[in-house]
């Protein structure tokens, strides 16, 4: 038996988790470097700080970490809504309830990432 | 039909213990329709406790092992009452049984080269009693029971059997011509009953030994089986051979296997003394479980038992290593600490001789059929019924189990079972019919106790009969004491027929099945009565005080008690086994 | 001792309630918790549970004893009564039928969906198949489990998706066959349950290894389970 949900985006349970768990090591890799820059440099400056922005691997970095951020973000509330958002939860509605919830989640994620990509690449 | 509900199957089987299962497994494999009822979950059966292990000459451990070996220690352990056709049936039958269950996915413990692990146990012997100790138990660490049910239950959903679960069968339904021709049952979650119609109705339900107040038993071993055949006028063989268990734990009844003595463990008394070596000198601690059991008695009797009351004795297990535990009696260790609040690691377990098995039961030949007796003594086989596993008296085990024994019966018979009924079926016997009259055997039983306002409570009345068996009819049995036990059984009948149930409701109504229950522990319990103070000698598992030897010339037969007329007769025991030379009964010693 | 039970008969009561017993519990005895029921049931017939081995071996009796899964009849009062109170109700998540009796079906469908059986598609030998001890000890701490719910009823992945995740008990199975030496369907039953749901809904907080009373890790087949995927899907 297969179990499968409209809503089911993600391709299949084990690559849905290795996303969390890549995009978590990512994450944590982000800040920690970030915070060693900070803590390495005495004086922070407009001007450092730009620098450090407009360096190609600094923005693939930052391109990627946006990325896990959006994947971790999504399947972590894929995963709230078909826990608590379910039939069992709160009757018929709830398949409805779920997908509106989910595309607004979708949406802002949509918009996060947009806007990020627009600032990563104006500095 | 009368206004409640008819199912058909081909084949109804009443128990989901291993017997049942096995049974189940044969039938829904060859594709008729077929249903088990169980009045719990299958796996919830009692033969989920069985620890020690199925003994069976696969020749693993015990590379030359012989059936035949097998054959002569199971003749012997019987007593000679047990019957030599079926006993070679088993042994012969016994490796292919077991083989299958470990194809079918049983974790048996294993050896270094990958065979299965066998253990020693009681009364096993080689070169038929003369090359000593034989380990021929296979064994699932101490969870074979468990490991075999669990399996079996596994291979039936693979065979897609029907299974009611939490059913509770009421009483068979007989026809004018003496057919059994289905059962009357009850949902025990919604309260329906219902007429369960089949060409073949299988009895798998188990033991009673909630007859004794002390037993190794489950709460469900009511001996349902045996009450339903009894009430539909089947004699059964051999009720007084009922086997006491000589480590059951003192005070709480649970049993510690005999593996744990096949593992090395011995009794001792308040001294300290290894006693069993003063009554079988060479078998020791492994003799037979009545002459074991007994001894332990005699023992507390002369002022040599342990603890304040003097009242049981010591299983020392602490010398074989936390290691040896560990790996071979995990569940000896729990239940230790649990129920004794003892580690056998390090102290020695407080036991004494529980009830623990019903050899006797429905006679049945080794094709499950169950028997009645013609006029004349001879076998009559009763059209539609069948019986295997502790309910059923094959008899393989005669007047004393050995160890190991049971489950081999339950997977044995119960595919002989279900072989016999599927070449029954399939040379297209036709369905007995029933008339309304025919059910209210049943039906007027659950009126009774839904009509009832007055009588005594179902609790009262079960321990008041525990303690009358466990005083009149124990370890060691006496005329005139067990005369005084029947009548006060006797005057308990009226009681037990009109108990008071209160609750009345049909939602999972347990009180209701209690009181079912109790009545089918009453027929036993009286039967085994009658049958003990009939057999005026002691045989096996039968010890009478007033009686000490084994009478040969009067008693090598079976006991047959008739529920219609409350009397005892003899049947004879078969000595003609098909391709070995018959067993001729010798002095017991071990 | 004060003995506060659940009580709920669908055909008389709309709602689920408490109901007190007064037992005596005879001197000096450290009873387990199914014997105090039985005296409550003596005092009361209709008070429903299920019960069969009484000794921890068939999983019958599944139930939240204050506050905590477990099985009553090897649950001794010393380890569970404070303030002289005991309060039994039934495992949590799963239909009551009545009293303390739940409705196990849901629990059952996730236990069948693994395909709890040997699959080998080999021809069978003539003996037994053979198995070291070494890969005979791989199913230890596996093929134990008494099917007593404890574990997948004191799960909150279970509680929020029965129909769906497998629940710690069945996932202990599905390990157990793919831990088998002589299963062949490895492959097959890896693909039954790479779905987000399935195995995947574990979060491993160890509720379930919390209360199993035979002492068994399902969190840690899981985790096996995972890491089998894992090289599958590498
Ligand atoms: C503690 C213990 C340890 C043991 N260890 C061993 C061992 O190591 N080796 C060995 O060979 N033997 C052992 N035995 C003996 C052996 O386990 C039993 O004899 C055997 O399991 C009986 O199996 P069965 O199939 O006949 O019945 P059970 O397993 O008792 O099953 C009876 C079935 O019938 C059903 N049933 C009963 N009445 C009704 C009814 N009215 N309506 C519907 N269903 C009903 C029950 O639900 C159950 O499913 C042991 C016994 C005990 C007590
Ligand atoms: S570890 Fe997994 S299976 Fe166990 S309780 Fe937690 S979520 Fe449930
Ligand atoms: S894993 Fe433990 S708690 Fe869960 S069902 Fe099995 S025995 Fe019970
Ligand atoms: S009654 Fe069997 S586990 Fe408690």
């Amino acid at each position: 038996m297969q179990v499968s949900s409209v809503t089911n985006f993600g391709r299949s349970g084990l690559s849905d988790w290795l996303i969390q768990r890549v995009s978590a090591v990512i994450l944590l890799l982000y800040i920690v470097c970030h915070s060693a820059i900070i803590l390495n440099t005495p004086e922070m400056t407009y001007a450092l700080w730009r620098d450090l922005f407009a360096g190609t691997t600094m923005r693939i970095f930052s391109l990627l970490t946006l990325l896990a951020l959006c994947a971790h973000a999504w399947i972590g509330m894929w995963t709230v809504a078909t826990d608590y958002l379910t039939t069992r939860m709160m009757g018929s509605k709830a398949t409805l309830v779920r997908l509106v919830f989910l595309i607004g989640c979708l949406a802002v994620l949509a918009v996060y990432f947009i806007w990020g990509v627009i600032i990563l690449w104006s500095v | 039909m009368a206004n409640i509900r008819t199912m058909t199957f081909d084949g109804v089987i009443v128990g989901g213990g291993g017997s049942g299962l096995r049974a189940a497994l044969e039938l829904s494999q060859s594709g008729y329709k077929t249903a088990v009822i169980s009045k719990v979950f299958p796996t919830r059966s009692h033969t989920v406790s069985a620890q020690g292990g199925i003994t069976c000459a696969i020749a693993s451990t015990e590379p030359d092992d012989d059936w035949r070996w097998h054959m002569y220690d199971t003749v012997k352990g019987s007593d000679y009452i047990g019957d030599q056709d079926a006993i070679e049936y088993m042994c012969s039958e016994g490796p292919q049984a077991v083989f299958e269950l470990e194809h079918m996915g049983l974790p048996f413990s294993r050896n270094e080269d990958g065979r299965i692990y066998q253990r020693p146990f009681g009364g096993q012997s080689r070169e038929y009693g003369k090359g000593g100790q034989a380990a021929r138990t296979c064994a699932a660490a101490d969870r074979t029971g468990h490991a075999l049910l669990h399996t079996l239950y596994q291979a039936n959903l693979k065979n897609n059997t029907v299974f009611f679960n939490e059913w509770y069968a009421v009483d068979l339904v007989k026809n004018q011509q003496g057919h059994v021709v289905g059962l009357i049952a009850i949902c025990i979650e919604d309260g329906e009953v219902v007429f369960i119609k089949s060409k073949a109705t299988v009895l798998a339900t188990g033991g009673a030994g909630r007859i004794y107040a002390s037993t190794t038993n489950a709460l469900i071993n009511t001996g349902d089986g045996i009450g339903m055949a009894m009430r539909a006028g089947v004699p059964q063989q051999d009720m007084e051979m009922w086997q006491f268990h000589p480590t059951g734990i003192y005070g709480a009844g649970t049993l510690i296997t005999e593996g744990s003595r096949g593992e090395g463990g011995y009794l001792v008394n308040k001294d300290g003394e290894r006693f069993m070596e003063r009554y079988a000198p060479n078998a020791k601690d492994l003799a037979g479980r009545d002459v074991v059991a007994r001894s332990m008695v005699l023992e507390i009797l002369e002022g040599r038992g342990v603890g304040p009351e003097a009242d049981h004795v010591l299983l020392k297990l602490d010398h074989l290593g936390e290691k040896v535990l560990n790996d071979k009696l995990p569940g000896i260790l729990e239940l230790s600490r649990t129920f004794a609040h003892v580690d056998p690691v390090k102290e020695p377990i407080p036991v004494v001789p529980t009830c623990h098995y019903m050899m006797g039961g429905i006679p049945t030949n080794i094709h499950g059929q169950a028997l009645g007796q013609n006029a004349d003594g001879s076998d009559r086989v009763i059209g539609g019924l069948y019986a295997c596993g502790e309910a059923a008296c094959v008899s393989v085990h005669g007047a004393n189990r050995l160890g190991g024994n049971s489950l081999l019966d339950l997977v044995v018979f119960g595919r002989a079972s279900g072989i016999y009924i599927e070449k029954m079926l399939s040379s297209g016997v036709e369905q007995q019919e029933a008339s309304d009259s025919d059910l209210e055997l049943g039906l007027s039983r659950l009126d009774k106790l839904n009509q009832s306002s007055s009588g005594e409570k179902v609790a009262d009345l079960r321990k008041e009969l525990q303690v009358i068996m466990q005083n009149h009819f124990g370890v060691f049995r006496k005329g005139d004491f067990m005369r005084e036990g029947i009548k006060k059984l006797q005057a308990m009948r009226e009681r037990i027929e009109n108990p008071h149930l209160q609750d009345k409701s049909n939602a999972f109504n347990t009180a209701r099945i209690e009181a079912l229950e109790l009545q089918n522990l009453f027929e036993v319990a009286e039967a085994t009565a009658i049958a003990a103070e009939g057999r005026e000698e002691s045989r096996g598992a039968h010890a009478r005080d007033d009686f000490t030897e084994r009478d040969d010339e009067n008693w090598l037969c079976h006991s047959m008690y008739y529920p219609e007329t409350k009397t005892l007769g003899k049947r004879k025991v078969n000595f003609a086994p098909k391709t070995v030379p018959t067993f001729e009964p010798m002095i017991r010693t071990y | 001792m004060l003995v506060s039970v659940y009580r709920y008969n669908p055909e008389t009561d709309l709602k689920p309630s408490m109901q007190d017993y007064q037992v005596e519990i005879p001197g000096g005895k450290d009873l387990m918790v199914l014997d105090v029921l039985a005296l409550v049931k003596e005092q009361d017939d209709s008070v429903t549970y299920r019960r069969s081995c009484r000794e921890g071996v068939c999983g019958s009796d599944g139930m939240n004893i204050n506050g905590v899964n477990g099985l009553a009849c090897i649950t001794p009062l010393s380890e569970v009564v404070k303030n002289d109170k005991l309060v039994l109700r039934p495992l949590p998540g799963l239909p009551v039928i009545r009293d303390l009796v739940v409705d196990m079906s849901i629990f059952y469908k996730q236990y069948e969906r693994i395909e709890p059986y040997l699959q080998n598609d080999d021809p069978v030998p003539a003996i037994e198949r053979l198995q070291s001890p070494e890969d005979r000890a791989k199913l230890d701490g596996l093929y134990e489990c008494i099917l007593c719910a404890c574990c997948s009823t004191n799960c909150p992945s279970f509680w929020w998706n029965p129909e769906k995740f497998v629940g710690p008990a069945g996932l202990l199975q599905a390990y157990r066959f793919l831990a088998d030496s002589r299963d062949t369907h490895t492959d097959e039953r890896l693909a039954n349950l790479e779905d987000p749901f399935s195995v995947f809904r574990c979060r491993g907080i160890m509720n379930c290894v919390a209360v199993c009373p035979k002492g068994l890790n399902p969190t840690k087949a899981i985790g096996h389970i995972r890491e089998m995927l894992m090289e599958r899907g590498a």
